[in-house]
């Protein structure tokens, strides 16, 4: 009975610190509210039965996907947004927009149904590795390959240009 | 835990919403980028329920390769808003329009 109270709270905490995000005006503040964010979806991965899941959503996202942001807006030193106001014109159509399409997008998705699967299922890291290595190698392979040329693309951008 | 899939399906669509509203909405590049990753969230979230719900690890390897990707994302991604901030000195989306015709 808690368990479910639990991932009520930790929804809720995800989706206010969300909101803090898109609608805050400092962009330090929603850095801060999108790792409280992160931290709620982990804790809704371990109610979820996603347990390798959760502590990678806190190692990847959180610590190192977040620090990239930060350094990089202490970097441009990017305060109070100044000018012109942080919204562009005409923000109520944007808004209908995304609660068209998360209507569109609900009444599909109600059609699936039900609880849990009934037999216990564990998404430790024996089976995340299990599936990771003999079935979905390839994938595995390819994702590393893409790190790698993502790690190339950054280093070239970042480089100061020859003149 | 007896939370049905409809309410985890729920949440991730109301990320999802709210994360398309960020692009939308916000001039700063940065503040749009990281309405991105939240929609990125959004769709492992779902994907993890689903994956519960049908009582396989595949929703959970795809999760995995999403952040992955994600992460490689943020790395390039960035480099690319440094660069421009570099050159224009901005970091606001709509004063970057020199290649309007």
């Amino acid at each position: 009975m808690t368990a479910d109270l639990l991932f009520y709270v930790a929804a809720g905490s995800a989706i206010g610190a969300s909101l803090v995000v898109v609608l805050g005006k400092n962009p330090v503040y929603s850095i801060v509210a999108l790792v409280a964010s992160f931290f709620s979806l982990a804790v809704l991965y371990l109610l979820l039965e996603a347990y390798f899941l959760a502590v990678l959503e806190v190692f990847v996202y959180a610590g190192a996907i977040m620090v990239l942001f930060l350094f990089v807006v202490m970097l441009l030193n990017v305060g109070k947004e100044s000018g012109p106001p942080m919204r562009k014109r005409k923000p109520l159509i944007a808004v209908l927009l995304a609660a068209a399409f998360a209507l569109v997008l609900g009444s599909a998705a109600w059609t699936v149904q039900g609880t849990a699967y009934p037999a216990p299922f564990l998404g430790d890291v024996r089976a995340v590795g299990r599936g990771l290595f003999t079935v979905y190698l390839f994938p595995f392979e390819a994702a590393s390959l893409l790190l790698l040329v993502a790690l190339i693309g950054a280093v070239y951008l970042a480089k100061k240009t020859l003149r | 835990m007896i939370v049905p899939v409809e309410h985890v399906t729920a949440v991730s669509i109301a990320l999802f919403a709210i994360g398309v509203i960020g692009v939308l909405v916000r001039r700063n590049a940065i503040v749009i980028f990281m309405s991105i990753e939240i929609m990125l969230n959004a769709v492992n979230l779902a994907l993890v329920g689903f994956a519960r719900f049908h009582g396989s690890i595949e929703g959970q390897l795809f999760v995995f390769l999403i952040m992955t990707l994600a992460a490689a994302e943020v790395g390039v991604g960035l480099a690319i808003i440094v660069a421009l901030y570099r050159n224009r000195k901005t970091a606001f989306v709509d004063e970057i329009n020199l290649l309007k015709g």
